[in-house]
């Protein structure tokens, strides 16, 4: 036993020699982000008269080795707010401690904890779904702005103060944009034309009932399953209404169809 | 010399070397699409194309013939899908006469993907390669490296994403020709509305047994708005700064001239969109 | 006007996009790699501004991308700035910001704020002139980390003119008759100069040769400028493929700002 308390917790220098401070620096050039490790692939999402429709994968990609199968990229927020993270896994951890500490001071300082446990709507007077898509654009921004982004494209579901379903998103740039329908990653590519073949524009959000919103969704997440290699076959998803939020975080495709695969016989002359 | 002419290629790198930027080729940034259906096969493509983010041809044809029975359609360099498909199209018409008999579509897709394999991608052409032969209907992609593949559905370009989605979520087995038309026809309107390389008008080309069928401008849903001003100039408007007058007298010397024999009769091939 | 950056100033630009497109991925001749993080992407777009007797028009397309993906087909790049809360009651001035997205929401914030402060603190409006130099000032600030943005910025002056400033990202401004920003740019402004300063155009039997008189430029009526408008976004759309969806349209007049909205080709 060592006396010195400064020692303490280290390798013993008798066993294992004297202690490579090397391995554990305090000072040098200043470490941020330079590219994603751990990621998620898209986040895609649709709205309906009623309020949004989100999903994403519960996969978590290192390079393309499929590391974690089973992490939930779909975050929720107060009541009636529902956050999906694509890119970067330990930014969006990072993200979920800030939204962690912003929900609990903004709870604690801005109402009565009578209505929080009321199911009553007046909790809309706390942050909602656009105010905190504000909120998400500046810490992005300023971290961008700082050249030391969080590695993400968020979507944010919710409502707006108009009490109107609520979609936009933000991403490392700090970039922003709103659609009737959105998706991050490959989904922009293989989910959006899908969507926007449902609600082409924001008058369409008002006749798209919440049966048809899921199932587009889920119709996507197939397609995306299909083609994205970097996806995997269980998902979540939830459904923001004013009742609040049904989020299922264990969800499988179902009905695959591979009846293409029937025919093919090699890749060019060949026919046996 | 048969093949591509090298001579510049030293006078190239060194300039290149030097900060010079490549030409720009006018590419097709494109959605073309391909399915089988039962007792034929379809194609089609969306007809723009572009020079970087500036549209160069708002209605291109990216249907090229290779043999009655055998259609492509082509990505990627305009000029490389264009030659490689003329080439290809002339050996297997060559090939077709001296043996006598239909020239088949894997032999097209060969040819194709030995010649694109031998420039090692330097020719950009990414096609889909359908068409109907003694053997039956056939589809394949060939990517410009040369590689191919053979699916019952396929789609290419830079709009090939938003196409594809379609296909994933709508095909099935056992397709008849007008569902298999209306099926392309969707893929490639997923690629002009969603993707910014492709745009304009929706060509198909169906081909079966017994004949092939062109359509060109299937769908037109990109009609130019109308102006609403008239931008004709006053006669006069442009500055002249000195005139000459050539006779017909003196022009005769050196070339014959001719009268119309009618002023409503127009020399010019074709007539220009004017402002009225 | 100088145009200080008129390419991303960071690495070549790819294969001919206006976009900037290229991996920032640096291979040095050791084999070493060094990621660096490139703080901007070009949202697309285009925007123009024409001023008039008593009147400004500011127009933008809505479509925002990003590479060849749309990313939404309605994000307004017309703000109004001043005036009463978050709906800008009883505003005057209008900013038109294309480029990088985010940096143009950055700066509308940052006028909008200023605007704002000063009527809390002088108790009367900013006049546009102020606005546009204040504009200058807050783009120059950042002259080593700029705003990636071409603004322009439109009200009514002092005597109740029309007034146009435009801007580069570094603050360099002046005002002008009328101005095409972003994406388009290059096709549109051509167009301005024939059909609003009449350039290139001279009276027909004015003179001969160099005594040829030009056509001399006035300011044109409302609706001239509307149709101008309509005509020139139209034929961007034709030949522009990052130009479309919608066309956001701000008529600045002694009575407050008309906005209008009219739909563009989607492909």
């Amino acid at each position: 036993m060592n006396h010195l308390p400064q020692a303490w917790g280290r390798p013993r220098d008798d066993v294992y020699g004297a202690y490579d401070h090397s391995y554990f620096q305090t000072s040098g050039p200043k470490q941020s982000t330079q590219q994603p490790i751990v990621t998620g692939t898209s986040v895609i999402a649709i709205k309906f008269k009623d309020g949004v429709v989100i999903a994403t994968d519960n996969l978590a990609s290192y390079g393309s080795l499929a590391r974690f199968t089973d992490v939930k990229r779909l975050r929720q927020f107060n009541k009636s707010t529902i956050l999906g993270f694509g890119g970067d896994v330990s930014d969006m951890q990072y993200l979920d401690r800030l939204l962690l500490s912003l929900a609990i001071r903004e709870n604690y300082s801005s109402y009565s904890s009578a209505s929080d446990d009321t199911d009553d709507t007046s909790n809309l007077e706390s942050l909602n779904a656009k105010n905190l898509h504000t909120y998400m654009s500046k810490v992005m921004y300023r971290r961008r702005s700082d050249f030391n982004p969080l590695w993400n494209q968020i979507l944010v579901a919710g409502f707006g103060n108009d009490e109107k379903p609520f979609l936009a998103s933000v991403d490392l740039l700090g970039t922003t944009f709103s659609s009737p329908s959105l998706a991050t990653g490959f989904g922009a590519h293989l989910a959006q034309p899908i969507m926007r073949k449902v609600v082409p524009d924001e008058a369409s959000v008002a006749n798209l009932d919440k049966e048809t919103a899921v199932q587009t969704i889920r119709d996507c997440m197939k397609v995306l399953f299909y083609r994205d290699a970097r996806s995997m076959d269980k998902y979540s998803i939830a459904v923001v209404t004013k009742d609040g939020i049904d989020l299922k975080e264990d969800e499988k495709l179902e009905n695959q169809s591979w009846a293409f695969a029937d025919r093919i016989k090699g890749y060019g002359t060949q026919v046996v | 010399m048969p093949g591509f002419d090298f001579s510049n290629h030293n006078r190239n790198a060194a300039l290149h070397a030097q900060g010079v930027p490549l030409p720009k080729a006018t590419s097709t940034g494109t959605t073309i699409v391909g399915c089988l259906f039962d007792g034929g096969v379809v194609i089609a493509a969306d007809t723009r194309a572009t020079s970087g983010p500036i549209v160069a041809d708002k209605n291109c044809e990216k249907l090229h013939y290779i043999a009655p029975q055998i259609w492509c359609a082509g990505a990627g360099t305009a000029a490389d899908t264009e030659f490689t498909t003329a080439l290809i199209s002339s050996n297997l018409e060559l090939h077709s006469l001296s043996t006598g008999r239909k020239p088949r579509v894997v032999t097209c897709m060969t040819l194709l993907k030995q010649h694109l394999f031998r420039y090692q991608g330097y020719i950009g052409a990414y096609l889909v390669v359908a068409g109907v032969d003694p053997t039956g209907s056939h589809l394949f992609t060939v990517h410009a490296h040369g590689s191919t593949d053979k699916l019952p559905y396929v789609t290419m370009g830079s709009g090939s994403l938003a196409a594809m989605s379609v296909f994933e979520s709508s095909w099935k087995t056992g397709i008849d020709r007008d569902a298999a038309v209306k099926l392309c026809a969707e893929a490639i309107m997923a690629g002009i509305f969603n993707d910014l390389g492709s745009g304009s008008n929706v060509d198909v080309c169906v081909i079966t047994a017994d004949k092939t069928t062109l359509l060109r401008n299937y769908i037109k849903p990109n009609e130019r708005e109308k102006k609403k001003r008239n931008y004709k100039f006053a006669r006069g408007t442009t500055a002249v700064l000195n005139e000459k007058i050539i006779t017909r007298e003196q022009i005769s010397k050196y070339i014959t001239v001719h009268e119309l024999e009618d002023e409503t009769v127009t020399a010019a091939a074709e007539k220009m969109d004017v402002d009225t | 006007m100088a145009s200080v950056f008129t390419a991303p100033p960071l690495a070549d630009n790819g294969p001919g996009y206006s976009f900037k497109q290229t991996p920032t991925t640096h291979i040095s001749a050791d084999g070493t790699r060094q990621h660096s993080f490139y703080p901007y992407t070009d949202n697309g777009g285009s925007t123009l501004g024409i001023s008039g007797a008593d009147f400004t028009i500011l127009a933008g397309d809505t479509r925002s991308t990003s590479g060849y993906n749309i990313n939404s087909r309605y994000v307004p790049k017309l703000f109004k700035i001043g005036g009463e809360g978050p709906e800008h009651t009883g505003s005057s001035i209008v900013l038109s910001v294309v480029g990088f997205a985010a940096d143009g929401d950055a700066l509308k914030e940052r006028l909008d704020t200023v605007v704002k402060m000063y009527k809390y603190q002088h108790g009367k409006n900013m006049s546009v002139a102020a606005c546009a130099q204040r504009l200058s000032h807050i783009l120059y600030n950042k002259r080593f980390f700029p705003y990636y943005v071409h603004a322009i910025l439109g009200g009514l002056d002092e005597e109740g003119k029309g007034a146009l400033y435009s801007y580069d990202p570094v603050g360099s401004y002046e005002r002008e008759q009328c101005r095409a920003a972003g994406a388009a740019a290059s096709l549109i402004m051509p167009f301005l100069d024939n059909q609003v300063n009449y350039k290139n155009q001279y009276i027909p039997a004015s003179g001969y040769g160099h005594d040829l008189q030009p056509r001399k430029a006035e300011l044109l009526p409302r609706n001239t400028v509307e149709e101008l408008v309509r005509d020139a976004f139209d034929s961007a759309v034709e030949r522009h493929i990052e130009v479309g969806d919608g066309l956001q349209m701000m008529i600045i007049t002694k009575d407050g700002i008309e906005e209008v909205y009219s739909p563009l080709k989607k492909d």
